[in-house]
């Protein structure tokens, strides 16, 4: 056979599970074909939602903003080196054969009838209904901290506007100022984040205001890569950065918007930026459709993703709680990519296979210095469990090269993971 | 062209079964997929197994592959190179 035919071949097998081959999604009978609803235009929903279409199965996915801007590397535009504008891709791009694009709120989910009804008033039926909703922030948690203090103390775990408005404030403060950033207790999104974002905000203090300072007030003991942080912050940004954890006053007991002050249990802290990070929980809409529980998470199956709570509906991304796997772009991308698989088994009346996962976290804590956390994950018992020997924590007191090197595979993972959500 | 992709399709009807993505082998595109400054395009089955060999066992120097090969079994590890190799993280075009 020549090397031409038989590439041809392969090809047509690959187009059952390569979304979007030239020649078109997979074609199923009318049997084995589903009817699937996505809710959520992220990293997890964009994901699913493009390879079910793949797949050949019958895809609406439902998406309020016409523009999604990652929360990846937005912590590089507070450090000054990169552009919101590279960071936004466009719902429209999200495109592909057999897949119908929704832009509206999804405001109730009826389990009973197996519908979603849109804000715009559109009820759209489903077979298996996905959520991947992400985060909202939870305004109850913090006194002081509700709504519309994010607009005086930015999160900005939300990109796009709560980012640029952080950015104006570090750009608005003088020098010898006092930026503050206090991270939430487990769990929550993207564990390493707020610490990336005080390497990266020192980055840009260094050389354009040195007398300033950044204080981070923890409500946790310890942070994820915390080792490789402390001897990152001691080399690129020694004095700059100081991380106070609860037994050292650090927890936020509440803050006061108007004037920028965090109350500790060890007295009152005055900043010049304040970046709350308050704790979270699902996406509403997970509430609404009843898959999430007291914790404000999803509990969900390690194998199909399906909730716990209401059959029928599965859950990726930030918002589930599968056992393990931490809350990623990365784990979100990876999720639902399983979750189509397993739905396109239970199309088809197969078994959805025992999955492996893996999550790798990278976090810059300057422009070219980069390391990760990792992680590998099976199944046991219908969860998923972390394996205790593979995955871990970058070296530390690595050289240089592999610093930069680890920088390097962290752009790299973002033009691939992007181009295959949203087909950047 | 049509009429060989067809041919191909139905040739590959049972071969749709056994090309499934194995075990662990999505997760790969997260970093590897096109866009990426790390494709796999033009390495063969061999090559990539010998490489996720290399990782496992700590012959092959890499920043982060060595943590995530030993996270799997040898037969997983050729399931998915033989995968790749023949049909994964091609880039698309529409």
């Amino acid at each position: 056979m020549s090397l031409d035919r038989r590439r041809l071949i392969a090809s047509g097998a690959a187009a059952a599970i390569a979304a979007g081959v030239a020649g078109g999604p997979r074609a199923l009978s009318a049997q084995d074909r589903g009817r699937v609803v996505v809710v959520g235009g992220g990293f997890g929903g964009a994901t699913a939602a493009r390879q079910l279409a793949g797949l050949g199965h019958d895809v609406t996915l439902v998406e309020r903003d016409p523009t999604y801007v990652t929360c990846p590397f937005s912590n590089a535009v507070l450090g000054g080196f990169d552009e919101m504008s590279a960071l936004t891709f466009p719902l429209a791009g999200v495109t592909t054969e057999g897949l119908r694009l929704v832009q509206d709120t999804a405001t109730d989910v009826d389990p009973a009838s197996k519908t979603l009804t849109l804000a715009g008033g559109e009820v759209l039926p489903w077979d298996r209904l996905v959520l991947s909703p992400g985060v909202d922030m939870r305004f109850d948690a913090i006194p002081g901290y509700d709504a519309a203090a994010a607009d005086e103390m930015p999160h900005a775990w939300k990109a796009g506007s709560q980012t640029a408005l952080l950015q104006s404030q570090l750009a608005a403060m003088e020098d010898g100022g006092l930026v503050v950033i206090a991270p939430p207790a487990n769990p929550f999104r993207c564990p390493p984040g707020p610490y990336e974002r005080a390497s990266l905000i020192a980055h840009y203090l260094s050389t354009t205001k040195p007398a300033s300072r950044i204080l981070i007030l923890d409500a946790k003991e310890t942070f994820s890569k915390q080792p490789l942080f402390l001897e990152a912050w001691d080399r690129l940004y020694p004095g700059m950065i100081e991380f106070r954890p609860p037994s050292l006053g650090g927890r936020v007991v509440s803050v006061d918007a108007t004037t920028r002050t965090l109350e500790t249990d060890f007295g009152d802290v005055a900043a010049s930026v304040a970046n709350v990070i308050p704790p979270q929980r699902a996406g509403a809409i997970a509430g609404v459709a009843g898959v999430m529980d007291e914790t404000g998470w999803c509990p969900v199956s390690g194998i199909t993703f399906e909730s716990d709570l209401v059959p029928g509906v599965h859950v990726i991304g930030d918002a589930c709680a599968p056992g393990a796997m931490p809350k990623s772009a990365f784990s979100a991308n990876a999720q639902a990519k399983v979750l189509a698989l397993a739905l396109d088994a239970m199309f088809r009346g197969a078994t959805p296979q025992s999955p492996k996962l893996v999550n790798v976290c990278y976090s810059l804590a300057a422009p070219d210095y980069g390391f990760t956390v990792a992680g590998v994950y099976r199944e046991v018992g219908g969860k998923l469990s972390e394996i205790e020997d593979a995955g871990g924590l970058s070296p530390l007191d690595a050289p240089v090269d592999v610093r930069s090197r680890e920088a390097d595979y962290a752009r790299s993972w973002y033009a691939a993971i992007t181009h295959e959500a949203f087909d950047g | 062209m049509r009429k060989l992709l067809m041919i191909g399709l139905c040739l590959g009807a049972t071969a749709l079964q056994a090309q499934e993505p194995p075990i662990g082998a999505t997760t790969c595109s997260g970093c590897h997929g096109a866009g990426s400054a790390l494709p796999l395009e033009g390495w063969t089955e061999d090559d990539i197994r010998a490489a996720m060999s290399g990782y496992k066992d700590g012959t092959r120097a890499g920043t982060l592959m060595p943590r995530l090969a030993v996270g799997f079994s040898d037969d997983e590890i050729a399931a998915i190179s033989h995968w790749i190799a023949e049909e994964g993280m091609k880039d698309e075009s529409r």
